[in-house]
């Protein structure tokens, strides 16, 4: 591995980006790299390992037992990446993506901006594997904007990266196998958890029956039978939790809740809130790769060959940012993708790249069963997706609330693009990653279309806001100069 | 808002936030940094002037932007802290000149 720390050190041209450090970005790297492929990862984080495995190679919580196996998994991974012949670009912002060449229907290349240490550069690139995982679900209540009100996840990061442990009276909230695997980390780790309150549907648990055979028979039985062991003993749990706000004038106070028909409140020092996992599709969206309304999950999954290819010519999407199966999948799948590009590369002729793909195919098989039982098990309720009062911000940017919404849909507005010019919700610095889901189902719901027929915001570049001193610092063809300087 | 686990041992790094001088380790982000020294507001919305912390930790929610030696809108969860920083809250919109 070759660590590139300023723009001036990344080669004009590779024959394989890869966007993302996580497991699957890393095992692309790794496939590409051991064929010859010259292979760049760009990814924003400080050191590799994604999310699920976030500061593998440098955390400071040595204690094994605390994160659990799982967690672990990440560290041959990370080895053999950064054993390979990759380059690799930590602490990189990806801002651009887009085909470039002449040739009308066929562009030869595609043009990626990098920029590293607030210095941009073009980058070529004759395959691109986008692999920028998955985010954390919207979860809209009242007081969800409070500071001391964040994802489990982002206490799952501040752990595994930093060491770092909520203080003061903890509340867990919401439903998924992550709720729990954070409430039994952090209480690992030595956090004061004041409850953790339920959100699953208890009708989901029909919806799941039906899957429990190939559960059963799956790689997930055993991780749930540990996690389980885990939370014995833990914190006080209430299920069926229906409403939840987040209380606070500055910050957060205390969450107030109703469950078994009445309404209950906990002083809270930090609310995590968790309710699945989704797709990040900021990248694919914005580049234009077709996407479709996962009906299950409730999210946009962007559509893929069997060699996990995007609608966009020469860009593959691998691991959960092309649907949510978990690390291990990941893993395969990026391996996957790689195969795959090496092929479009000219690298490997078909016969190779299927008997490569074999055994990785297998694997995915494998790993993939079970998944179903806890995407039904595990699927988020209405009311926490789609919040019934008007008064809950669903735009955190711009401040936009549901009612907003409702009233600028009944006004006329027809989806999530008209409503940009409405009220300029998705217009503030997360671009709508926060809100899309949530306006998405709002408009369907308020106008009795489906998801699908709704849509989503159509995104553009930059993914990441830039500097104009990093705009500026792009190398200029003296064409492009002369095209706007007067002698 | 946070501490830290009693085995950390990595290099201690000052920083200032809104001109305090503060303290956190090697490794941190400026968010990290931040929570870890009580900090759990580090901006005002340009849209109403609420106040602001961290949410997600990994750069997909744009909460916990903050001025870094004079530049606005970083995202803090994805910034190293370095040793002297300069780190300031957002209050409102940013400026197209610095006052």
């Amino acid at each position: 591995m070759n660590r590139i720390d300023a723009a001036a050190a990344l080669a004009p041209r590779y024959d394989l980006v890869v966007i993302g450090a996580g497991p699957a970005g890393q095992s692309a790297a790794i496939t590409a790299a051991a064929l010859g492929i010259t292979t760049l990862v760009v990814d924003e984080n400080l050191a590799p390992g994604g999310q699920i495995h976030r500061g593998i190679t440098t955390t400071p919580v040595t204690d094994r037992a605390v994160l659990g196996e799982d967690y672990w998994r990440g560290l041959p991974i990370a080895e053999r990446f950064l054993a390979s012949g990759a380059d690799y670009a930590p602490a990189a912002k990806l801002f651009s993506l887009l085909p470039s060449g002449d040739e009308p229907g066929r562009h030869a290349e595609i043009e990626l901006g990098v920029s590293i240490a607030g210095q941009a550069r073009p980058v070529f690139a004759g395959q691109v594997i986008v692999a920028t995982g998955a985010m954390e679900r919207p979860f809209p209540i009242p007081g969800w904007t409070l500071p001391g009100v964040l994802t489990a996840g982002a206490a799952q990061i501040a752990l595994k990266a930093h060491g770092l442990v909520p203080e003061g009276r903890v509340v867990l909230a919401g439903t998924g196998p992550l709720l729990l695997l954070v409430a039994a980390q952090l209480r690992a780790a030595g956090a004061t958890i004041a409850a953790v309150l339920d959100t699953t549907p208890s009708a989901n648990r029909a919806g799941a029956a039906r899957h429990l055979l190939d559960f059963l028979r799956s790689p997930y039985l055993a991780k749930g039978l540990a996690l389980l062991a885990r939370a014995r003993g833990g914190p006080r749990r209430i299920a069926g939790v229906t409403a939840m706000r987040a209380e606070g004038e500055d910050r957060l106070r205390a969450v107030t809740f109703t469950a078994g028909g009445g309404e209950q409140r906990i002083e809270a020092d930090v609310l995590l809130l968790h309710q699945g996992v989704v797709p990040n599709t900021t990248i694919s969206n914005a580049i234009g790769c077709d996407h479709h309304w996962d009906p299950l999950q409730f999210c946009w999954v962007p559509k893929r060959d069997s060699w996990l290819a995007s609608s966009i010519e020469d860009v593959a999407i691998a691991g959960d940012g092309g649907g949510i199966a978990g690390a291990d999948c990941a893993a395969e799948s990026g391996t996957l993708a790689a195969i795959g590009a090496a092929h479009r590369l000219g690298r490997i002729d078909q016969a190779t790249r299927d008997a490569m793909a074999a055994p990785v195919r297998a694997a995915l098989e494998k790993l993939g069963r079970g998944r179903a039982f806890l995407d039904a098990l595990y699927r988020p309720a209405e009311g926490f997706r789609i919040p019934a009062g008007n008064d809950t911000i669903i735009c955190r940017c711009e401040e936009i609330t549901a009612g907003q919404v409702r009233d600028a849909v009944a006004g006329g507005a027809t989806g999530p693009n008209q409503l940009k010019a409405f009220l300029r919700c998705g217009m503030g610095p997360c671009q709508g990653r926060l809100c899309n889901l949530t306006v998405t189902e709002i408009v369907a719901a308020e106008r009795g279309i489906s998801p699908e027929q709704a849509g989503t915001y159509r995104l553009r570049p930059p993914f990441k806001p830039v500097t104009v001193a990093e705009i500026a610092s792009l190398p200029q063809t003296n064409a492009a100069v002369k095209a706007v300087v007067r002698y | 808002m946070f501490r830290r686990l009693p085995d950390h041992n990595a290099e201690t790094i000052r920083f200032t936030f809104d001109g305090a001088p503060l303290a956190a380790r090697r490794g941190d982000t400026v968010a990290a940094a931040l929570l870890a020294n009580g900090i759990a507001t580090c901006r005002a919305t340009p849209a109403k002037g609420t106040a602001r912390g961290p949410y997600c930790l990994m750069g997909v929610c744009f909460e916990c932007l903050v001025t870094i030696d004079g530049t606005g809108n970083r995202q803090g969860c994805l910034v190293a802290l370095e040793e002297g920083m300069r780190i300031e809250t957002q209050a409102g919109a940013r400026r197209a000149v610095a006052p």
